[in-house]
């Protein structure tokens, strides 16, 4: 089976959780033998894993250019220069009127996500014309709304079934504020697609009501971790026996309540002294929090080291003896998954997406800030508890693999090229049995 | 003849209240009372005023014939008092037809057997006690929380003087054995012990209203044509199960009733009787020892005690709360005693059971057993301050349990020596027939009247002697 994906971010250049699951999605199909996958991004650094094959945006031709088969030939990145002959032979219109061309005939890409977004995702979808000319593909899949419009063009040109991806949507990201533009563009992503895979039922919920999509043709489809590698494993933690560290890390923004953590910590510190909270990430508001911590004359108990990357992250983890993650909406949050990879319980909102596959940790609606307070103070206080949740949810989280994933995606898969339309209630039977 | 034993729980716990550690020291209340309230109110609604009404014409209808048992929790008891005291009455109203007999169980309702002997005789004994004041008979007849039974439990029972037990009879304790038989406790063979047979009970209790099951509906004759079918020898069919298994685990609506009402007369038409459990206990030899090493409950498939004690969180809690009872038994403070055996009910601990949803039929209120093990340890943490506050931390529990043996001992070694004054007083008066009036010695009669006050005598003034000085000397440091 040959899968046209579509998606914005990929490893090592990761930028947000799209990567990671993009990553892990192509990966659980690799895993099946049979499924080839032809994934575009708009610039690859040249250093992804080679179980797909890459194809980079950047080097597609939309404007016909006479070059010479070998003066080009150590220029590609991704693709080859075979694929760039094949591509130039499916331009479908003149684009020469297009800002930036280069002396290949194509557009270029900043990378990442810059001020012209709307400009680079109108640019995919031109490109993805291309693609869906020249290549030989069974279906289509398209992750979050940067590439849906070139999943939809890809769809409209060969005919083929569009499965899209929803990883969040703007109402998780505004707290029901939407933009117009990325609203439009969803929707209309949404429309045209035959089989929508939300990352959780909470965003599965939000498109059906929000976005008025048929509840047959959308999934949930939970994300997965992978397990620690070894590096990350031996790290050692360094505690300090007689405290206990509670932990926030993400972006410090609106869409994950920190406000709600600060006030918890506000109330777990009337009665204890001996927990210190840690606020792990960089974003909007993180100076907002500090002046609030101050206001609350609980500074000197929390602490701000800023955006942590790469091994930090689970250096933070293995040292944490609490993870909190208090979103208001969270799409699905792979970082409790990661906490509890390191051993560390977790407590999160009732508004995350993750909780849903989760049954090992401590869920709180987001704005119950005593309860909250009270499942930190808690874990802090009764070792039963913490090595409860330390080592059931370890065993939880390694049961929770992208593998898994992989079989779903592809009994969906088997029903839209099969008979072209997807359904829910069928798909739900076919996966019982991967547990 | 085959006999049928019908045996009722009737336990309610008392509902904890959303108690937040910040609360831990400044709020000593810690009960939902409008939750139990309505829990109370709806369970005796739905369940046990129906039930009982119609087990109360089963016993008019058939008198002299039909019999049940019952037990009642001390919580309970309380709660009924409390909120639905016409189901105490009802209770009494069968109670006087003389078809019923009541089974002592300890007052809690809790797990005080696998942690603290003196614990659970205390309350057992409390118990018995107040089912004589409500109903008039002491209970012969002891049955443990949730049926949790093993080797020294059953002593235990012996050593309070109780001629039987009823345990469950959980296969891995039978083998090959039938529970239809009467068995003797291993530790004390003159403890016998009826075993539950759980094919029969939950035939009732757990699957009457349940249409997927292949004997689905089941009718009292055929029921009854079960037991009557069975091989000859075995002559005890024990049905246990709680009482509100009528009418809110099977819902009126499946005319359970009309099955409970059918029974007696499907009964003696197949020569089937009915008898309390010290009715069976009396007339029947035991068959065999019962060795039951580790404890068994009538609770999940594993009928252990894996739903209480199962996870580290359910042992940390047991612990501390059991940590605490020796103080607790030494206290004299209501509140504190009421709180101990609400607190100690084994509902809490089953509430942060971890294991995967079991058949039964269990309902907990919290969101998941996190939330119900840091609300009891929050409550718990408030309530092992307050039993702390009343003796200093430093006062370790055998000082504390050696200075309460003496306080104990005190009143008989006080009686002792009255005793023996009377007897040298009596010895006295004969050698001094013409002695003057005893002088008054004020010193000593102020040091021993407002003793022998406190032990609830009448002061005598002629107790003004050598001895009784000597006796108040003796005691009053000790109550330091």
């Amino acid at each position: 089976m040959k899968v046209l994906m579509f998606g914005w971010e990929f490893p090592p250049k990761i930028y947000g959780g799209l990567a990671v699951a993009s990553y892990g999605i192509t990966k659980g199909l690799s895993e099946q033998g049979d499924v080839q996958t032809t994934f575009c991004l708009p610039k690859p650094t040249g250093e992804e894993e080679r179980h797909i094959n890459i194809i980079n945006m950047g080097q597609v031709p939309v404007a016909w250019r006479d070059v010479n088969y070998d003066n080009i030939r150590s220029r590609f990145v991704g693709h080859t220069v075979d694929d760039y002959f094949r591509f130039r032979d499916h331009i479908y219109a003149d684009f020469n009127y297009l800002q930036g061309l280069d002396d290949l005939g194509c557009i270029q890409f900043a990378g990442g996500y810059p001020g012209n977004l709307h400009e680079e995702i109108n640019n995919f979808s031109i490109i993805a014309g291309v693609l869906a000319r020249s290549e030989q593909f069974d279906l289509i899949h398209a992750h979050d709304w940067l590439t849906y419009p070139a999943g939809v063009h890809a769809k409209l040109v060969s005919g083929k079934p569009l499965c899209i991806h929803v990883h969040a949507t703007d109402f998780d990201r505004s707290r029901g504020k939407v933009n117009p533009t990325v609203y439009s563009i969803e929707k209309n992503g949404m429309d045209h697609a035959d089989c929508i895979m939300c990352v959780s039922e909470l965003t599965r919920q939000t498109v059906i009501n929000q976005y008025h999509q048929d509840p047959r043709k959308c999934v949930a489809m939970h994300n997965a971790v992978y397990p620690l590698n070894e590096e990350y494993r031996a790290i050692e933690p360094h505690k300090n026996p007689k405290e206990k560290v509670v932990t926030y890390l993400g972006r410090i923004t609106m869409q994950k309540g920190p406000e709600y953590f600060i006030e918890a910590a506000k109330r777990v510190l009337t009665r204890t002294h001996n927990i210190r909270f840690c606020f792990a990430g960089s974003g909007d508001m993180m100076n907002a929090m500090i002046e609030l911590a101050a206001a609350y004359g609980i500074a000197d108990r929390c602490h701000f080291p800023g955006f942590q990357r790469g091994k930090q992250v689970y250096e933070c983890y293995k040292n944490s003896d609490v993870f909190v993650m208090p979103s208001v909406s969270e799409p699905f949050g792979i970082a409790p998954l990661e906490a509890m990879q390191c051993g560390c319980p977790s407590i999160i909102s009732k508004q995350s997406g993750c909780g849903e596959i989760l049954s090992n940790v401590i869920k709180v609606d987001y704005w119950d800030v005593d309860a909250m307070s009270d499942a930190i103070y808690s874990i802090c206080s009764y070792d039963s508890l913490h090595k409860y949740l330390a080592e059931e949810g370890l065993k939880e989280v390694d049961g929770i693999t992208w593998e898994k994933v992989g079989l779903r995606i592809r009994e969906c898969y088997n029903q839209l090229v099969r008979r072209g339309y997807f359904n829910n209630d069928e798909y739900l039977s076919a996966v019982k049995n991967i547990k | 003849m085959k006999t049928i034993c019908l045996y009722f729980e009737i336990h309610q716990p008392v509902r904890l209240k959303r108690y937040r550690f910040f609360e831990i020291g400044t709020d000593h209340y810690y009960y939902d009372d409008f939750e139990n309230e309505r829990a109370i109110t709806e369970t005796a609604q739905k369940s046990y005023i129906p039930t009982l009404n119609t087990l109360l014409e089963m016993a008019k209808e058939n008198a002299g014939y039909f019999k049940v048992a019952f037990s009642l929790s001390g919580v309970a008891m309380e709660l009924l008092e409390t909120y639905a005291p016409e189901v105490i009455e009802l209770l009494q109203q069968l109670n006087e037809t003389g078809c019923v007999e009541f089974l002592a169980e300890p007052y809690s309702h809790g797990l005080s057997s696998l942690a603290n002997e003196e614990v659970f005789i205390e309350e057992t004994k409390r118990q018995s006690k107040k089912i004589r004041q409500v109903f008039g008979h002491t209970p012969k007849v002891l049955r443990n929380s949730s049926l949790i039974y093993n080797d020294e439990i059953g002593a235990l029972a012996g050593q309070m003087g109780f001629k039987g037990m009823i345990a469950e009879g959980a296969k891995h304790i039978l083998g090959w054995k039938s529970p239809h038989y009467v068995y003797s406790c291993a530790h004390d063979p003159s403890v016998k012990l009826l075993l539950r047979d759980y094919n029969l009970s939950d035939d009732i209790s757990l699957r009457f209203n349940d249409s997927n099951w292949n004997e689905y509906p089941l009718f009292a004759d055929r029921y009854i044509g079960k037991i009557a079918s069975l091989p000859e020898d075995e002559q005890v069919i024990n049905i246990f199960m709680e009482l509100c298994a009528i009418g809110i685990f099977q819902p009126l609506s499946s005319n359970i009733l009309d099955f409970l009402k059918a029974l007696p007369t499907q009964a003696k038409a197949q020569n089937v009787v009915f008898a309390t459990p010290s009715e069976i206990i009396d007339k029947s030899k035991p068959v065999d020892i019962m060795e039951v090493i580790h404890p068994v409950s009538w609770n999940d498939e594993e009928r252990d005690t894996s739903c209480w004690l199962g996870n580290g969180m359910q042992r940390e809690a047991f612990h501390k709360l059991y940590q605490e009872a020796g103080r607790i038994l030494a206290c004299k403070d209501r509140r504190i005693k009421q709180d101990w055996d609400r607190i100690q009910a084994s509902n809490n601990f089953r509430f942060m059971t971890t294991k995967p949803a079991s058949v039964t039929m269990f309902r907990s209120f919290y969101d998941s057993p996190y939330d119900a093990f840091t609300n009891y340890m929050n409550i718990l943490g408030d309530f092992i301050k307050r039993v702390q506050n009343l003796f200093p931390i430093e006062v370790e529990n055998d000082e504390l349990n050696a200075l309460y043996t003496t306080i104990h001992n005190q009143g008989q070694e006080i009686a002792v020596k009255d005793s023996e004054i009377s007897r040298l007083k009596a010895r006295l008066e004969k050698y001094e027939p013409a002695a003057p009036a005893a002088e008054p010695q004020p010193a000593a009669a102020a040091k021993a009247e407002p003793e022998t006050k406190h032990r609830g005598r009448k002061p005598k003034a002629a107790e003004a002697d050598s001895t009784p000085k000597a006796t108040a000397k003796k005691a009053t440091p000790k109550k330091k």
